[in-house]
Parts: structure tokens; sequence; C-alpha cells
């Protein structure tokens, strides 16, 4: 039997929406799958060295659940964005959830291919050394040569 | 049931327990069994597809006191 193959694009950089790529790429590997995960836009700051600057916010997010209801008006406050994040952070831990860096060294451990868009890094005027070595830099037609061949190819 | 080799994956959660499985597996021989302990009530149907999907034969599923208790048998 071939091997299965999936492609992801990752193209959000909060904490909630850093999960499923990282989630569903390490366990596609886990089950025999080759896998690409292509970061483009907001999603290249889960390729930072440093993860501590991806955070979530309840602004604009109203599904999230929250201790005490909490108007928008006061979610704009400094420090909420931090304290958001603090929190869902200790649930995490508490719920025995991976961290993110975790399930992210577990993907390059299970050799998930990470591509970071170059354009992105070109846009934003990033400064490539801020992010994890090991990873590649491509462009759209870069990951259709792969997406093109996949079984499951996901748009996060 | 015998076994050769068990690690306890209790307080975590999904793909956690599927993802140790996978480790725990890599450097078993053929024929031989994993004993695993999971607490998260997803991993019942989870490890039964990893098994299925990957041909390493799930032998058996045990629950007490809200503990799993799973039996693989490595392909």
């Amino acid at each position: 039997m071939a091997t299965k193959k999936m492609a992801i694009i990752a193209s959000k950089g909060t904490l909630d929406m850093a999960y499923p790529p990282f989630i569903l790429a390490s366990t596609a590997a886990a089950l025999g799958y080759e896998v690409q995960i292509f970061f483009t836009f907001y999603g290249l700051q889960l390729l930072r060295k440093d993860l501590s600057s991806v955070m979530i916010s309840p602004l604009a997010n109203p599904a999230m659940p929250m201790p005490v209801p909490m108007p928008v008006l006061v979610q704009i406050l400094p420090g909420m964005e931090s304290m958001a994040t603090m929190m869902m952070k200790q649930k995490i831990k508490k719920h025995g959830v991976a961290s993110l860096q975790e399930l992210r060294d577990l993907c390059i451990e299970a050799d998930v291919k990470l591509i970071a868009c170059q354009m992105t890094v070109d846009l934003f005027e990033f400064d490539k050394s801020e992010f994890i070595d090991g990873i590649e830099w491509g462009g759209a037609a870069m990951f259709m040569g792969f997406a093109g061949e996949t079984d499951v190819c996901l748009f996060v | 049931m015998n076994f050769d080799k068990e690690f306890d994956a209790s307080g975590l959660s999904c793909p956690l327990p599927i993802l140790k499985t996978k480790k725990a597996l890599a450097d078993m021989a053929s024929g031989q069994v994993l004993k695993l302990v999971a607490t998260d009530c997803g991993a019942v149907k989870d490890m039964q597809a990893f098994a299925d999907q990957t041909g390493n034969t799930l032998l058996s599923t045990t629950e007490a006191n809200g503990a799993y208790t799973f039996f693989m048998k490595k392909k």
C-alpha cells in the first residue's frame, strides 16, 4: 500500500488556532502518513524559536468560554490578552493537553516537513534567524507539488 | 495477559496517548505486546482507529475506575 499523505496550510498565529495543525500533523505521522505543513501569513509565528508571543484573545472571539461574562469594552483593557493566554495555558496543563512547544517537537521528531512561506517573510520583513532550524522556505507552487498528491488537504 | 512492555499515559489528553503508543511500539519486535493505561476516554476509539490504520492488533480494552487498559500487539 502506498504511503498516505496529508498537507495542511496553517494561516493563523493565535494559541487556539495553533493546535489543530500540530495535533493533526503529529497524529497523522503516527498513523504512517507523510505530512507537510505550509505556514503562511500569521501562521509563520508558529515557527518562531520563541513561542511565548503566541497568544489567545477573547476579543472578536465570542465563542471563547469565560469564567465570568465579560463585556467587550472590558476585553479591550490592557493586559486582558496576557491574562486570557495565561489562563488558557493553565487549563491546557491541567487537562494534560500537550504544550505547543511539545507538539511542535513531536512533529519534528516524526519527520513532519515544515515549510515557511517566503513571501510572508518578505512582506512582514521578518528576520529569518528568529525561526527554528530545519524548516524549508518555499512558495505556493512548491506546496501544490506535494498537495496535489495528498489524500487529505486542509486549510487552517 | 502477558506483555513485553508497558507505559502509563494517565492524565494525558489527545493526541498524546496515540503519539506515545507509536513511540513505545517503535523499539519493540513484531509480535510483542504493549500494555498501555490511559484516562482519556477519547483514547478508546482513537486506539482502535490507530490499530486499524497501522496494522497493529488491539487485543483488548478494559475499563476500571476511570482508567482504560489497552493491550496492543505489534504488527
